[in-house]
């Protein structure tokens, strides 16, 4: 089934001039595989369609369930002369809570706030 | 009042105070009142904060150079921390650290508490020398030289050796320049546990729990809530973290008991990656640290064990941040609301598009969004995406001259009677033109920055 990311994790942004770190934490160890497998940087990349300009590098962390995006020209310029209302691009993570991957059905009962029938 | 001397506990406590100029002011008061700190550390600096506190000093004499919060934040904090006995480690010195220690004794003084030691740490400023010490800028590759013309400040991110020495030679309060901002929690441990520069083990451990501190809330809680999914108690009354450091530089991270807020694996693993780019080689001025090897344990409610944080051998240089002048960003905004408002405010758009060229606006970059549609996300906006009740139409540009830059808001001016149906505009105000200090990072030989040290007494 096709999944929202916000069921499976959980995501923050930083800046670095005009480099956006966005940084992906499995909401159960058992959904971090499928983090691993699915979202990779060329799919990060291409979700962001033309608002990240540079390269995107991923980094695994499993100590943490974490994936971590280093995400180039994706600061317009840089935080302090870019023309973005939101400058630090603190909201820029939330984009990827709608992204969907593919969840086998016996994932579901890790997921968060996915409807999921408690009686079975 | 007396400085109360505090007496060693097993556990080193570390309190922050601050991880941003514009940050609230009660949640130190209450790290100070009730935190029973050994230490509560402020972070007050951006990219940007050294050059635009350049700019202001060249405009306004009467500038100080410090944190302009700096005097509400020790009136705030200061009798907590001398009946606890409780040392301050600070950056708020800005460009002026002796000025900031100067200030903090005048207080002290008139809080009748004598013979508090208070150190400044100079040595961050390298404006005159940044060209002859460095190469090439981080960004691009490009030769720093190619900024010549146009620098307004240059400093090297020092690290926590400086402070070390001011805490070892007894200062109950240091105020620091640009340090990078792990090291203004590193130093307390560093002085405490005598742990020396080289023990890359500890200062990664160290490093990765001043990382945790460096931005306050935001490991309390802060920049956390999402309804439904990561929901937060009383988020209008969050703490600033503590952390209990062991020898070893573990810690446990908390925060005070009857405040908002949490401390769960979810805010210590956001925070941990927050603004990190290589986890396994998360370079400081003291260290490079390896997040790769945590391990995260919960012993309690709102308490966090993070332990086996790793470190590597520092570099052999230091961060400088360099800030140009790169002319002015004028901006401006109006609305459209109700049936049809995507339709008027593509209109407008396409008047203001062609109004600026009639007046031939030589703009460096502009950018005209819909807040409320794409303002926020930009291209990365989804096609699906809803048609919005009400949208404000909001047009930015960066121009090198201050004459450029007004345009926009003139052009905005316009909109009001010569405009499109149903245009809602808010009376023209003066701040619609910005300079802009632009941020460009090199390295420099580490050797060659020298840090001084200054000390005053209340």
């Amino acid at each position: 089934m096709q999944v929202p990311l916000q069921h499976i994790a959980h995501v923050r942004s930083g800046d670095k001039g005009d480099t956006s770190n966005i940084a992906v934490f499995a909401h159960h160890p058992a959904l971090y595989p499928l983090l691993c497998a699915q979202l990779s940087a060329e799919r990060v990349k291409t979700h962001y369609q033309g608002a990240i300009r540079g390269a995107v590098t991923r980094y695994e962390v499993p100590a943490i369930d974490a994936l971590n995006f280093v995400a180039q020209g994706a600061l317009g310029g840089g935080v302090s002369r870019s023309l973005a209302l939101d400058q630090y691009g603190k909201a820029l993570s939330a984009a990827l809570l709608g992204l969907c991957l593919d969840v086998p059905e016996t994932h579901r009962v890790y997921l968060l706030g996915y409807p999921y029938d408690r009686s079975t | 009042m007396r400085w109360q001397t505090r007496q060693k506990g097993p556990k080193l406590r570390i309190g922050a105070g601050s991880a941003w100029w514009g940050d609230r002011i009660e949640p130190a008061q209450w790290n100070a009142e009730r935190g029973k700190l050994d230490f509560l550390c402020f972070e007050t600096m951006a990219e940007a904060t050294v050059s635009a506190a350049q700019v202001r000093a060249r405009r306004d004499p009467g500038f100080p150079g410090y944190d302009s919060y700096l005097d509400d934040r020790l009136r705030a904090v200061l009798p907590g921390c001398i009946a606890h006995g409780t040392r301050i480690v600070s950056n708020q010195g800005w460009i002026n650290p002796d000025g900031a220690a100067e200030h903090c004794v005048k207080l002290l003084q008139e809080l009748g508490c004598r013979g508090v030691k208070v150190a400044s740490v100079n040595g961050s400023l390298i404006t005159d020398r940044v060209l002859e010490w460095s190469d090439r800028l981080l960004e691009n590759g490009r030769s720093t030289s190619t900024l010549a013309d146009r620098i307004v400040s240059a400093e090297a991110y020092l690290g926590a050796e400086p402070i070390v020495e001011a805490l070892q030679a007894g200062a109950h309060i240091v105020f620091t320049g640009r340090v990078a901002d792990p090291s203004i929690f590193l130093a307390p441990m560093m002085a405490s546990f005598g742990w020396t520069s080289s023990d890359w083990s500890v200062l990664g451990a160290g490093s990765g729990i001043g990382h945790l501190l460096e931005c306050g809330a935001q490991v309390t809680g802060g920049y956390f809530s999402d309804p439904g999914f990561k929901d937060v108690d009383k988020p209008w009354h969050l703490a600033f973290p503590i952390a209990e450091v062991d020898e070893d530089g573990s810690a446990v991270i908390t925060k005070l008991a009857d405040t908002g807020g949490c401390v769960d694996f979810r805010t210590i693993k956001e925070q941990m990656l927050y603004e990190v780019h290589d986890p396994a080689n998360y370079i400081t001025p003291d260290v490079v640290v390896d997040f790769t090897s945590v391990r995260l344990e919960q012993p309690g409610l709102n308490r966090i064990a993070v332990s086996h944080i790793g470190g590597k051998p520092r570099t052999d240089t230091l961060k400088v941040s360099i800030g140009c002048t790169e002319g002015y960003i004028g901006e401006d905004m109006f609305f459209y609301a109700g049936e049809g408002a995507l339709r008027r405010a593509k209109l407008a758009q396409k008047v203001l598009e062609e109004r600026l060229k009639l007046v031939d606006l030589k703009a460096e970059d502009l950018r005209i969004d819909f807040l409320g549609l794409n303002a926020i996300h930009g291209l990365a906006t989804p096609a699906t995406a809803p048609e919005p009740y009400e949208i404000a139409v909001r047009v930015a540009a960066r121009a090198s001259t201050r004459e450029e830059a007004l345009k926009v808001g003139r052009e905005i001016d316009g909109m009001a009677v010569s405009g499109i149906a149903h245009t809602g505009k808010r009376v023209p105000h003066q701040d619609r033109v910005r300079e802009v200090i632009g941020v460009w990072s090199t390295l420099v030989p580490r050797e060659k920055v020298q840090a001084s040290l200054r000390y005053f007494e209340s």
